[in-house]
């Protein structure tokens, strides 16, 4: 695009990220050169801003200025800190996956439990295998803007899972990413491949360690999803609150299967989920719920492009968020429907809690619909608390706070609801209940 | 000292004057019917008393056991005692109602400098009163009055009064919306919350509702303004003569 564009704010050449990075980025020749290909794309688009369409409500160039450098191995210490981390964002009963500062730690994670039910391996540990001439391919996504190629250019870490036919998991498997460095960035892809007929729940949580902040994620994940399968997908960005995470997700789903996607921001000054959902067998049905909770100045986005590629498939996208101060939330949703897609069952709904003057909701709904016989809508709401149902609170003695706490977490409540899994369900009305109590 | 002591108050809604000079004295043990025609001023007097905003007091005041009610928020008005069942409850989607009787309970409690009550204490209590009221079980698991019916609402309204024991209960228009039956289930439950520690301010167009919760002193309102006073006898005097002819005394 221009020159100017391949420098940071602070005038360092973007190239110097991956240059000082290089010898620390894992992979056999082949992905190297992958890797680089990757970053050229990025070194010549730069950070999103708000002239391409997709980025228009959240111009990274003016939010984030630049791309931190690649955080530092984690050491012992580093590791100790993240293990407190992890005990404190465990769900009970989940099995744990843990990524520190980007790397796989094997030793908080619950490797030997999950062997009997799934196999489970580091990005690492693939792109490294001269054996596997294919391994470049993880690096590969079927649509790149520029953070997904520095993803691929940079990512250190990741696991790559995959769920044999027929399984249905006796437990949730959680990824939790946990960061404890502070001016740093963490580039991890995850690959979850899972088979005909399985039934699991997979939850990707994103922490800090204690006060570490000021830092940078950059996440992808690649989920593969088979036949007459039943899945949720959860993912809790419960990051720092001056935290940046940019998270891209893609789906792909087999015919006849369940997908229950949720989504809860509840921290990070800059996020961005953006979630390309691909319909590649007919039947099948995709609930996304997404939670933005945000406060004083933070930027929350969720974008979710959800392609009907298929006949007869349903989609329900219900987007909430609770705006604060000066807080800024941002729902992209688009809807794509093929022209063989006949019978596409898809609607996306915005509703925007607006809890000071100063707030800010965006909504762009999208349709773009190719077939004629299908039933597509979207819709929105925004507003503030309900007075009456405030005043009818605090007649009963709850005061003012409390009222307003009582009706934010009905309205968030009606999204936690739809995780059928008890013990997580209660794990993220923790979270949501610790985000009002932040509220000042 | 009297419970609730209201003088001269008056009141304005967006530059009209609603209350003009209104003087009502409500001891313990009593209950007071305060009947009018529509327009009359009744439910905006219980409003200012509950607290709720939108009214400004331009004159009087409000002494409840001898403090300023006006100068307390509507929550701490609650925890002193004070209790307005609701004309219209309103329906709370996403609030299970026994979670907001126990988070409402607590905090009247907390603000009292009282220990919260033990789950096994709460939900026992709960039962024993909702029992008394033919309030089924399932209907506490729903949100706060989503799909009621006007009697289960307001029902509803006089299990939080049990539960909370206010020393206060104005019932607004407690009649309205139901039916001889559901009226006959609420107004019992009314009356077994009579005591000689609690005063009751029944708000009524309809003479009907004092068949049912027996008055101890009957006022008759008209323009903003309390322009009678009598015994039970005045609610019947009421329902013969009609209201005209305090509307032309006011």
């Amino acid at each position: 695009m221009n020159v100017a564009v391949a420098k940071t704010g602070n005038g360092r050449a973007v190239s110097d990220l991956f240059a000082s990075a290089e010898g620390r980025l894992p992979g056999s020749p082949s992905v190297i050169a992958v890797r680089r290909e990757a970053f050229e794309t990025y070194e010549r688009l730069g950070l999103p801003h708000r002239r391409i369409e997709e980025w228009k409500y959240t111009d990274l160039r003016a939010l984030v200025g630049e791309v931190l450098p690649l955080a530092a191995n984690p050491d012992a210490v580093a590791l100790k800190r993240a293990a407190e981390a992890v005990k404190a964002h465990a769900i009970a009963g989940a099995r744990k996956l843990v990524l520190v500062d980007g790397v796989f730690a094997a030793d908080l994670s619950d490797l030997k439990a999950l062997a009997a039910e799934v196999s489970v391996k580091t990005l690492r540990e693939v792109l490294t295998n001269e054996a596997n001439p294919a391994a470049g391919d993880l690096l590969q996504t079927a649509s790149t803007d520029a953070v997904i190629s520095l993803n691929a250019a940079m990512a250190t870490d990741g696991v790559v899972v995959s769920v044999a036919d027929g399984t249905h998991l006796s437990a949730p498997i959680q990824v939790i990413h946990v960061a404890t460095a502070a001016g740093a960035s963490a580039f991890t892809r995850s690959h979850l491949r899972i088979g005909t007929g399985v039934r699991a729940t997979v939850v990707e949580s994103f922490v800090a360690a204690g006060k570490a902040g000021g830092y940078q994620v950059n996440d992808a994940v690649i989920l593969w999803v088979g036949d007459d399968a039943d899945i949720a997908h959860i993912r809790l960005m419960d990051d720092a609150p001056d935290a940046v995470n940019v998270t891209s997700q893609f789906v792909t789903v087999g015919a006849n299967t369940k997908l229950n996607f949720f989504n809860m921001t509840t921290g990070a000054a800059v996020s961005r989920l953006q979630g390309f959902i691909t319909f590649s067998g007919e039947g099948s049905e995709l609930s996304a719920n997404g939670v933005n909770l945000l406060q004083k100045t933070e930027h929350g986005d969720t974008t979710l492009v959800v392609d009907h590629a298929v006949p007869n498939c349903v989609s329900r996208e219900v987007f909430r968020a609770v705006i604060d101060d000066r807080a800024h939330s941002v729902f992209q949703g688009r809807i794509i429907v093929r022209p063989d897609a006949q019978k596409t069952d898809g609607k996306m709904m915005t509703r925007a809690l607006l809890l000071s003057d100063e707030a800010e909701a965006d909504n762009k709904p999208e349709l773009e619909i190719f077939a004629d016989d299908v039933s597509c809508g979207h819709g929105a709401t925004a507003g503030a608390l309900d007075d009456s149902l405030l005043f009818y609170l605090k007649a009963r003695g709850l005061p003012e706070k409390q009222a307003q706490a009582l009706l934010i977490q009905a309205f968030v409540g009606e999204a936690i609801e739809q995780i059928a899994d008890d013990g997580l369900r209660e794990h993220v009305i923790g979270i949501a209940e610790r985000w009002l109590e932040r509220r000042s | 000292m009297a419970l609730l002591e209201v003088k001269d108050l008056k009141v304005r809604v967006e530059e009209r004057e609603i209350l003009h000079g209104l003087t009502l004295t409500v001891n313990e043990g009593e209950v007071h019917a305060i009947m009018g025609p529509n327009g009359s001023g009744k439910s905006t007097l219980s409003h200012v008393i509950a607290g709720k905003p939108g009214y400004e007091v331009t004159d009087g005041q409000i002494l409840f056991k001898g403090e300023d009610l006006l100068e307390m928020d509507p929550d701490e008005r609650a925890a002193k005692g004070v209790f307005l069942a609701f004309q219209y409850p309103v329906e709370i989607p996403g609030v299970a109602t026994m979670t907001f009787l126990r988070t409402a309970l607590n905090a009247q409690r907390k603000a009292r400098g009282e220990s919260e009550y033990s789950t096994p204490d709460f939900l026992k209590k709960v039962r024993e009163v909702s029992k008394s009221l033919n309030i089924p079980q399932d209907m506490l698991k729903r949100g706060v009055n989503v799909g009621f019916s006007g009697g289960e609402k307001k029902r509803n309204e006089v299990l939080q009064m049990a539960l909370f024991e206010p020393s206060l209960c104005i019932l607004d228009e407690m009649d309205s919306g139901l039916d001889i039956d559901a009226l006959r289930i609420a107004a019992d439950g009314v009356n077994a919350l009579r005591s000689p520690g609690r005063a009751m301010v029944v708000i009524t167009h309809y003479q009907r509702l004092l068949n049912y919760i027996v008055p101890d002193f009957v006022h008759v309102m008209s323009k903003g303004r309390v322009v009678k006073s009598g015994g039970k006898d005045l609610a019947l005097e009421l329902e013969a003569s009609g209201y005209a002819q305090f509307e032309d005394a006011a």
